[in-house]
């Protein structure tokens, strides 16, 4: 690990105002759907409306005929496609069966809303109708849509593989499970349900792609261009110095747009077969319906404990609902949870065994966290189940598990190091904001008065910062490529930074953190300090924003380089006042003599050193200031903290409402507080909406239910209490910045706070345990079992799983009677 | 979907403009007020005119609250926004306009769309249908020639998506009588603000010498269309205000309405919130009648 001398801050630890935002709330930003190329071409996809079927014939006559319209093409016009759709994890000794996927079906239709035809014209409205005109002849066939169900392999998604279960995945440590689970005086068991949510990025994904005079340019609303370059060069059998990806202003991505799409492969394509240009931008209800989703696991978990409330096994059984076919990393996302299925706790023995089915559903794969939040609920929630069956206050329970500070590095039983870590410090400063003998008092109080008051705890670990290189890359985890990041960091003669970096933000904030932490390294201002990204002809290779990674990876290469390049000025100021390099320090914006700090020189006079007269420069040193790396961490960075949530249930709707939220987490110093409350409070935006109001759901044929944003309800402002916030700041040893991610923390630590809330409003109510979403049906079915009406079967009972289909949804008038006019 | 089919499109240039050109166009078109419902529709393809007539020209002709008599007037192009800062309508109707107003859609949606689109819309989901079908207000339409006819929402809303307006009328105007002693209140639930009701109640209460001289009940998303509860109205009228009787009007609201199980909720559960939506809307009512 190199230890670079960190300069004095100035700039880091300042909640700098975002330099994004004036072009971004000014309307001056440009994403992909506002660019226009000459001669450009408009492409629209025909969706399969089935779930299953064979597609006996394509008709596109009709479509053709219309005016405007260029071409209509099928997947058999797209079999001189090299490779099909990415699946980049291969661990290795492990055997995934992994179905086929081309950006336009070759047969069979597996999904609704999958890719029948793809239709180009010159106007965007005039493909569209063409769309609509081509007549596709489907043979249907029988569907499976339960995840449970689709195991028994009566109904096969993909007939060729023979079986639904494409593969099974285990890891453990510490001992035998079943013998640590039998020794425990308590063994407590759940099957806890984590459905099936959407990424919902404000800007749906979209794309131009240009092949002109032999080279291949694709603008993508994408969080991983360099990765896009790569496959689009597989895939079309460029050489991948002919294929330039841009990715312009990205509205959102959540991890839906960690993807090589589809759509983009097929525009990419066309272009080459048209010679123009290809506009591709999706819509909300292709939004809705082919865009990954995240989550879809069945849960069945056993932890086990000593009376006195050691925890001494922790077990995990995931069935993951892997959808029709795979996404980059489909099979990977519970993999990804299972490195933290410890959490805070010094649990002794562990194991997850992991099986992944196939059904006809859309594919799910990484979205807001990944894994990791599925297994911090299964935990957290655990943790609170467990505290009830041993009569142990949750909070007390938590205590006596959590690792000590003393303990890190402290190695799992999974042979994963977290890197440091305080747990009950954030505990205790989330607990002085709270004030639990308050909360109590009030809790009594308004129950006394009909209202349910509840509160939840969630004291999380994650990992991220995702990188080493050997340890995820091909011969370690079984990633298709080794995780790093590059940086290059590039003074022009006047002295401004232009800062090249890998990592590709869609809101983060990258622009403004990344030139803090150089603005504070050279000796200027952020101002002044360009941060360029996602865009593949610009710097060195790259690996894009996800998993929590920019800073702690991204961020790092940055700082490294600039550190690099404070050196080099340092000598070239060192030798003009012919002074010792070593007595050269940042100060006040410029580089200063220690102990005389009038003498110095600013950024641009070394600048000019450098460019304009060489002879200031010296012997021997290249002209030019100029640094390039690529940086490898040595291990993986696990941010915690304490999320503290109070609902409100209404006894006679069911209705949850948050009414309070304190979030202390600790991701290392910060680089700018403000950017970090930004990601908390989304994070925990996210994981309300999946523990209350979100949900994908497909009925019993396959069609999807909530297609459009008036069924699948996505929260708002007014959903949401105003975020009290904090930190405590444990430096990470990884890395030179001590920082750790923070973009997935909120999303990681939220949905079992709620839970745990909901649970303690109600459990004198006789309710106990709770699966999400908790809509106010689910928590009235609840309570009206609990309160053991047992009037026979209801029309609740089969709406608890299934909301029905679309039909008589009122407000989304699906049904206009013929010539009626209101 | 989300490209509308082609279509025609003109402005009006006063009501009987609207009317002749609805007339020239023959059950083909349909008037344009605020898009709200309209848009989202023709974009999802439930609704494919092949001319839509933009009646947003005649603000100045449509859009008013005024107080004639023992009536309110509100024309079809007022504004939701309109309607939830009239200080005319909170002072006659207190907290029942605005109660509904506040928890419709969003200030986008309210800025723009209107009380002509959402009644003749028809979505028995609507909040503000709710309020006029409890305060049993009447729909003025017009037709070729200025004809003019006056009727009642049991008259005006004849299922989901689907009205008596004929297709060469067009809803002016909706009228609805005031009280003395007035008291009303609107409660929903609804999955997340800015959303359609899962089940919404709208309650008016007039109560005169402690006992209730008018009463007008209704619940939306639990029927065809936002349905009235004659039954509860019936028991509450000539009776003295209490918590007795409002939970038995919520127990008929329950029993009376007619919902479907669909994507948020299922018949029972709907049944049973639309019981206690009722007796609370009620008993709010009651207790904020002006006396
Ligand atoms: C995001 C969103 C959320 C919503 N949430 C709610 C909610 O919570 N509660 C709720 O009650 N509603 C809700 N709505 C519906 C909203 O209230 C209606 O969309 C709106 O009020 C309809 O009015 P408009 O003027 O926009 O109608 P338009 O869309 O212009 O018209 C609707 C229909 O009425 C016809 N029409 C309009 N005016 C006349 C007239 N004068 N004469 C004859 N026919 C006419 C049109 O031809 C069309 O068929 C929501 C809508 C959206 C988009």
């Amino acid at each position: 690990m190199s230890t670079v001398e960190v300069p004095p801050t100035k700039h880091v630890g300042q909640s700098l105002r975002r330099k994004e935002d004036p072009r971004l709330i000014t309307g001056r930003a440009t994403y992909v759907d506002d660019l226009a190329l000459p001669g450009m071409l408009h492409a629209a996809v025909v969706r399969s409306p089935e779930a299953h079927a064979r597609v006996v014939a394509i008709d596109a006559s009709a479509a053709l005929a219309r005016p405007g319209i260029k071409a209509v093409y099928t997947g058999e016009d797209m079999s001189d496609l090299l490779a099909p759709l990415p699946m980049a994890w291969a661990p290795p000794g492990v055997e995934i069966k992994t179905p086929e996927r081309w950006p336009l079906v070759r047969g069979h239709v597996r999904h609704m809303g999958d890719a029948v035809a793809l239709v180009i014209g010159d106007d965007k409205y005039v493909v569209v109708d063409a769309a609509a005109d081509v007549e596709v002849e489907y043979e249907s066939l029988p569907v499976v849509i339960d995840v449970e169900q689709a195991l028994k392999d009566e109904v096969l998604v993909h007939a060729s593989l023979g079986t639904n279960k494409t593969h099974e995945w285990s890891m453990g440590g510490g001992g035998d499970i079943e013998q640590a689970l039998a020794a425990s005086d308590v063994v407590v068991q759940r099957r806890i349900v984590n459905h099936r949510t959407a990424g919902a990025a404000m800007e749906p994904r979209g794309c131009i792609a240009e092949y002109r005079a032999g080279a291949l340019t694709v603008w993508s609303s994408t969080q991983v261009p360099h990765l896009l370059r790569l496959f689009y060069a597989v895939q079309m059998g460029i050489s991948e110095d002919k294929v330039r990806v841009i990715a312009p202003e990205v509205g959102g991505g959540f991890g839906g747009k960690l993807q090589v799409c589809a759509e983009e492969t097929m525009c990419a394509w066309a272009s080459r077969k048209l010679g123009r240009p290809v506009k591709w931008i999706e819509t909300r209800s292709e939004n809705m319906a082919v865009s990954h989703h995240g989550r879809d696991q069945v849960d069945y978990v056993r932890m086990g404990a000593t009376a006195d409330g050691k925890i001494t096994a922790f077990h995990a059984k995931i069935i993951q609902d892997l959808g029709a076919y795979f996404g980059l990393l489909t099979p990977m996302i519970p993999e990804l949870g299972a490195f933290v299925m410890t959490g805070c706790y010094a649990i002794p023995v562990v194991q997850t065994d992991i099986v992944g089915v196939l059904t006809n559903k859309f594919f799910t794969d990484a979205i807001r966290g990944a894994g990791r939040p599925e297994m911090t609920h299964m935990l957290e929630v655990m943790i609170d189940q467990l505290a009830e069956e041993l009569g142990i206050d949750p909070i007390e329970l938590r205590r006596r598990n959590f690792i000590a500070p003393e303990q890190f590095p402290y190695e799992t039983p999974y042979g994963i190091t977290y890197d440091s870590g305080n747990y009950e410090a954030a505990l205790d400063r989330a607990l002085e904001i709270v004030d639990m003998e308050a909360f109590r008092a009030e809790q009594a109080d308004l129950r006394s008065r009909g209202v349910l008051r509840g509160i939840g705890f969630s004291t999380y670990t994650e990992i991220c910062g995702l990188a080493p290189s050997r340890a995820v890359g091909p011969s370690g985890f079984g990633l298709g490529i080794g995780l790093y990041e590059s940086a290059l960091v590039r003074v022009h003669p006047t002295g401004s930074v232009t800062v090249y970096t890998g990592a590709s933000p869609h809101g983060q904030g990258h622009e403004t953190g990344f030139a803090q932490i150089v603005a504070d390294r050279v000796g200027t201002d952020p101002s002044v300090v360009e941060i360029v990204h996602g865009d593949t002809a610009t710097g060195p290779m790259g690996l894009g924003t996800y998993g929590s990674r920019s800073l702690s990876v991204g961020g790092v290469a940055v700082a490294h380089a600039a550190e690099k390049i404070a050196q080099k000025a340092r000598e070239i100021v060192a030798h003009n006042l012919e002074a010792d390099p070593a007595d050269i320090e940042v100060r006040d914006g410029r580089f200063s003599l220690k102990g005389d700090p009038d003498q110095g020189m600013t950024l641009a006079e070394v600048a000019g050193c450098a460019y304009v007269d060489a002879t200031k420069m010296p012997e021997g040193m290249e002209l030019g200031l100029e640094q390039a790396l690529i940086y490898d961490p040595s291990n993986f960075v696990f941010p915690f903290g304490t999320h503290v949530c109070v609902v409100d249930v209404d006894p006679e709707t069911g209705k949850v409402e948050v009414v309070r939220w304190v979030a202390v987490d600790d991701c290392g110093p910060a680089v700018n507080p403000m950017l970090i409350d930004g990601q908390v409070h989304g994070g925990i935006v996210h994981g309300i909406g999946q523990a209350i109001y979100e949900q994908v759901v497909y009925d019993e044929r396959g069609q999807l239910v909530t297609g459009t944003f008036v069924d699948y309800a996505l929260p708002t402002t007014m959903e949401v209490p105003s975020f009290e916030t904090d930190r405590t700041e444990t430096k990470s040893p990884s890395n030179s910045l001590g920082v750790k991610g923070i973009g997935e923390a909120g999303t990681i630590a939220a949905t079992p706070a709620i839970v745990n809330a909901v649970i303690d409003a109600l459990r004198h109510e006789g309710i106990s345990f709770i699966d999400m979403p908790l809509t106010p049906l689910r928590v009235w079915q609840a309570l009206e079992q609990a309160r053991g009406d047992g009037n026979g079967p209801r029309d609740s009972e089969q709406g608890a799983s299934l909301p029905a289909q679309g039909e008589g949804s009122a407000g989304s008038g699906p049904t206009i009677p013929e010539g009626g006019r209101s | 979907m989300q490209t509308p089919a082609p279509c025609e499109y003109s402005r009006a240039t006063s009501v009987d403009d609207a009317i002749a050109q609805l007339q020239a166009l023959g059950g083909n078109a349909r008037i344009l007020a605020g898009g709200y419902s309209l848009i989202p529709m023709m974009k999802l393809r439930l609704a494919n005119p092949g001319h839509v007539i933009d009646i947003n020209p005649l603000e100045s002709e449509l859009n008013y609250i005024r107080q004639e008599g023992n009536e309110i007037r509100i024309g079809a192009l007022t504004r939701h926004v309109n309607m939830l800062e009239s200080d005319l309508l909170s002072q006659v109707f207190p907290h029942i306009f605005r109660e509904a107003e506040a928890v419709l859609a969003d200030p986008v949606v309210r800025n723009r769309g209107t009380m002509g689109g959402s009644l003749c819309q028809s979505d028995p989901a609507e909040d503000l249908s709710g309020v006029v079908v409890a305060l049993k207000g009447e729909a003025v339409l017009r037709g070729p020639g200025g004809a003019e006819r006056v009727v009642g929402m049991e008259e005006f809303h004849l299922g989901p998506y689907m009205t008596s307006v004929q297709p060469t009328e067009m809803l002016i105007e909706v009228r609805i009588p005031t009280h003395s002693g007035f008291g009303g209140a609107h409660e929903k639930v609804e999955r997340r603000a800015g959303d359609f009701a899962i089940v919404a109640a709208s309650a008016a209460l007039a109560i005169e010498g402690g006992r209730i001289t008018f009463a007008g009940v209704a619940c939306s998303a639990v029927g065809p269309t936002t349905l009235h509860i004659e039954r509860a109205e019936k028991a509450l009228v000539g009776q003295a205000p209490s918590e007795d009787l409002f939970a038995q009007c919520g127990q008929m609201a329950a029993a009376d309405c007619s919902p479907n199980s669909d994507g948020r909720g299922p018949a029972d559960y709907k049944r049973h919130v639309a019981g206690v939506l009722t007796t609370r809307a009620l008993s709010r009512a009651a207790a904020t009648a002006v006396s």
